[in-house]
């Protein structure tokens, strides 16, 4: 790391103590909210001035943010990774155990 | 439900069942249990138990959405009962950052549309490792709400706990996701 980027880190966390204003430590309580649209208006604005004076965050975020879209997206068909079919011999032991167990209780 | 076409006591209705709802209700197994034999003995247990109690299916819900949800607590039993991994910290794969509470964050480049990035088959294989290698309390949770798709107060209800620490764990499960996909923006060696 550079002295520069050094200096810059503390004057952020300088800025972090002032009112109205987080720490990239406090930011990130509110990640989670902020994506489920659960932020208080108050903390939205709060988190999004964070936002604008802290790139380490905005790429954070960003990279958390495909994280979760590339596991939403990935057992989509046609590209999942599990396939999804239905072995004929495994049709046949599920039927095959229902008839030996009609009665199974609760 | 005994005079109906649709008996569910009725092996036909069962095949059925099986036929047009078992491939994806495989999938969900397997992507729970990682494990063949495992996702086949919970699938084979969810329909014997919805084709015995199918007179709790009550109609509120679609009859594959109530199913479902038979093949995920069959295959919360399973993990439950297997305990494999034994492993269930995220050590060095959650946030950094440094004593003034700044973060400390790699530089990386995401300039590719989504829709690009998953058709590389590398990347599609990284990402479902990934999410493998997560201990399972983080690894369940992010399945059933983010790929599974259950609302947090569902997962919070299957998993028989409350919401505060469902979201405490997906929010750590996706943050420690990020951390083992970053090799796949950094450019570095995954
Ligand atoms: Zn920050």
């Amino acid at each position: 790391m550079n002295p520069d980027r050094g200096v810059l880190r503390k004057l952020k966390g300088l800025l972090g103590k002032m009112p109205m204003m987080l720490t990239c430590q406090e930011f990130e309580d509110f990640v989670l909210d902020y994506f489920e649209g659960t932020l208080t208006a108050k903390e939205n604005a709060i988190f999004k001035m964070h936002l604008l004076v802290c790139t380490d965050c905005k790429r954070y975020l960003a990279a958390y943010k495909r994280s979760v879209e590339l596991g939403q997206n990935l057992f989509k068909e046609p590209n999942s990774p599990v396939p999804d079919d239905m072995p004929e011999d495994l049709v046949q032991a599920i039927l095959a155990a229902k008839e030996s167990e009609p009665e199974l209780g609760p | 439900m005994d005079d109906t076409e649709n008996n569910p006591r009725d092996s036909t209705a069962l095949e059925q069942a099986i036929r047009e709802h078992g491939p994806a209700m495989l999938a969900v197994a397997r992507r729970l249990l990682r494990n063949e034999e495992d996702a086949r003995e919970c699938v084979q247990d969810a329909y014997l138990r919805a084709f015995t109690k199918s007179d709790q299916f009550d109609g509120r819900s679609t009859f594959r959405t109530w199913l479902h949800r038979i093949v995920v607590n069959s295959a919360l039993g399973l993990l439950r009962k297997r305990k494999r991994s034994a492993v269930q910290t995220l050590d060095g794969l959650l946030p950094e950052f440094d004593a003034n509470g700044c973060r400390i964050e790699p530089m990386w480049q995401i300039d590719e549309p989504l829709e690009k990035v998953l058709e590389n088959r590398l990347v599609r294989d990284t990402v479902h490792q990934s999410i493998d290698k997560l201990p399972d309390i983080y690894r369940i949770v992010l399945l059933l709400r983010d790929i599974e798709g259950y609302s947090t107060e569902e997962v919070a209800q299957l998993l028989d706990t409350n919401v505060a620490v469902v979201k405490t764990r997906l929010h750590r499960a996706r943050a420690a996701l990020k951390r083992l996909l970053e090799p796949l923006w950094t450019g570095g060696e995954i």
